[in-house]
């Protein structure tokens, strides 16, 4: 099918075919008309003196001229070629009328919008759509903001090309007392989500995305296992499973009874009830999403307010148990006295301003206390992105702006624990 | 990106759709979101009027799912036939009263080819679509784009001459301009 003429879908090879580029014929420019369609003498004899002087290059075939005319249309072809196709079609009315018809639809052509859908517009369109008919089967609303920001991720990566993919970025988290990173790029970073989304997906009943052999409830050694599973670098192919996955994981809440929000996801040294781990996965792709969109230089908004607030009020809730962590690790004081269970003790006032903000009581002594405001010994305001790019480990504790008053001991530490939330 | 779906993700949307599954009004968006609003956008030429539309199509197929006939073709072209539709009778209702009669049915003829042109050249064959890019958006000749697409200069001519065949149709076809049973231009 490389032929010339081997174009599907022409009509044209039997209207104009004959007479031109016959091989080895000896007429190289075919005057206006063939001489044997007229009898007439004047027309006749006076062929041969035309093409004497310069030898003109040869007239392609028909077949070859004709293939030219998309290439022609778009004037991407050599001047001779054009000068050849263009002598052509004062002779072939098939090839002229399709030549204009081709020129035509050059015109419509048209350069992609580089407009961005508003990443916003969906959460619209999506609550628009459910106030005209409510669902039968809805998104939990735990589910939801998983859903919005993967959803936003994903038209993120819409355009972007192998360079965008291929793309250094460095994650950052917190660990112990200090920040660590490591380098990867856009498409390591989509892995990476893949792979811890997994653990969601597994603890579903759903297949591991990384087969039967990955590590299980370790979300760093999985990335790990994944990243090293191939002497390749991760690309652009990721893009799919890890999307689909995320449809599949919300398909798949749609669809369980109510007990499945209390579902246990085990992260290792911790596990979350399945509504939780959502909210946490809607975290980790907004803060992977901005360090993408930061690598590559696009703008990224933060999650609405409510999705923010709710990913805030995560945060705020397992405060006290990773503060627990870090005492018994000898990172955090040890506690001030003994409480009882559902005791009030000692407490930490978190103001949140901002879009998603709002305020909590964090218990110092020990999870099981009952935060109070009676007992409150420190008091911190910040605002609602610094607290998150905290909680992320992209800023240190020392770094973050933030009103303080009251116990410094705590301060420090629900910052340092706020910031070791994070991890790769 | 076209997505050359089969036809049954068609007819299993379609039918979780029409089961109320919100989860699958999402992925609906998601697929097909930047379809509807740069069509819109082709036709109204305004980035708000073109989140109206898209606000406007997918309520439309979330409450009328059943109106995507499988056989007819694919959900995709179904789509943007209701997006052309609805964008195109707010053209009209927009440009009513300024200009002649014969203006505005030019202005109308023109919204529905560009329209067509896009959604035909974003489902075109992916390797006749990279080619039409290279020689109008690039401006590389034949011979530079088969070189860039490592194809021979017989396959990169073909592809050329193929793509605006296929893109000539928009002028030649027009799809029909009448809103589709039961879809109401004004809603």
């Amino acid at each position: 099918m490389t032929g010339p003429s081997g174009a599907p879908g022409d009509g044209y090879d039997d209207g104009c075919g004959d007479g031109y580029g016959l091989p080895g014929g000896g007429t190289r420019i075919p005057g206006p008309r063939g001489a044997a369609d007229d009898l007439d003498p004047r027309y006749a004899p006076d062929a041969p003196p035309v093409a004497a002087p310069v030898t003109p290059p040869p007239t392609p075939p028909h077949g070859v001229l004709k293939s030219l005319l998309g290439a022609w249309a778009l004037a991407a072809c050599s001047a001779e070629e054009t000068q050849a196709v263009e002598d052509h079609l004062t002779e072939c009315a098939p090839c002229a009328e399709e030549a204009l018809r081709l020129r035509d639809a050059v015109g419509l052509l048209h350069p992609a919008d580089s407009l961005d859908l508003k990443p916003m517009l969906r959460s619209r369109v999506l609550e628009d759509c459910l106030g005209k008919r409510p669902a039968r089967i809805p998104v939990p609303a735990w589910a939801t903001p998983y859903d919005t920001e993967t959803a936003r991720l994903d038209a993120l990566l819409q355009d972007f090309g192998d360079a965008e993919w291929h793309t250094p970025v460095r994650l950052k988290w917190f660990e112990g007392e200090r920040g660590r990173s490591h380098r990867t790029t856009v498409a390591g970073v989509i892995g990476h989500l893949l792979t811890v989304d997994g653990m969601v997906a597994t603890a579903l009943g759903l297949d591991d995305p990384l087969g039967p052999d990955a590590p299980q409830g370790n979300p760093s050694k999985r990335t790990e296992f994944f990243w090293g599973g191939s002497d390749r670098p991760v690309t652009r192919q990721v893009r799919e499973p890890w999307r689909e996955q995320g449809h599949t994981l919300v398909r798949t809440v749609s669809f369980a009874g109510r007990g499945v929000a209390e579902l246990s996801v085990d992260y290792g040294p911790f596990a979350l009830p399945l509504g939780d781990a959502f909210l946490e996965r809607a975290f980790e792709c907004w803060v992977h999403a901005w360090d993408i969109a930061e690598a590559v230089d696009y703008p990224y908004d933060p999650p609405s307010g409510p999705d923010m607030h709710r990913m805030i009020d995560l945060a705020a809730r397992l405060l006290p148990g990773a503060l627990a962590h870090r005492r018994r690790s000898g990172l955090a004081a040890p506690p001030r006295g003994l409480v009882a269970a559902g005791a009030p003790g000692r407490t930490l006032h978190l103001e949140i301003e901002g879009s998603g903000g709002g305020s909590w009581d964090i218990a110092l002594d020990s999870p099981a206390a009952k935060p109070s405001p009676e007992h409150r010994v420190a008091h911190i305001a910040l605002d609602g992105g610094e607290f998150c790019q905290l909680a992320a480990g992209h800023i240190s504790p020392e770094e973050a702006a933030i009103g303080q008053q009251g116990d410094r001991e705590a301060i420090r530490d629900v910052l340092f624990t706020a910031a070791s939330l994070s991890r790769l | 990106m076209p997505k050359d779906v089969p036809p049954r993700w068609d007819r299993r949307m379609q039918q979780r759709l029409a089961r109320g599954e919100a989860a699958a009004l999402g992925e609906l968006y998601d697929r097909f979101a930047s379809l509807v609003h740069s069509l819109a956008h082709r036709v109204l030429g305004d980035e708000s009027a073109a989140d109206r539309i898209t606000r406007e199509v997918f309520g439309y197929i979330w409450e009328n799912p059943d109106a995507y006939d499988p056989k007819q073709g694919s959900m995709r072209s179904w789509v943007a036939r209701v997006t052309q539709v609805q964008a195109v009778a707010r053209l009209r209702q927009a440009e009513l009263g300024r200009g002649s009669r014969e203006d505005l049915e030019r202005k109308v003829a023109g919204a529905n080819a560009a329209a067509r042109a896009d959604f035909i050249v974003t489902s075109m064959p992916a390797p006749l679509r990279a080619a039409l890019e290279l020689a109008y958006f690039k401006r590389r000749d034949y011979r530079q784009a088969a070189a860039d697409l490592k194809i021979s200069e017989d396959e990169a001519r073909r592809r050329l001459r193929l793509g605006l065949q296929l893109l000539s149709t928009a002028n030649t076809l027009p799809r029909e301009d009448i809103a589709p049973p039961g879809y109401g231009g004004s809603r």
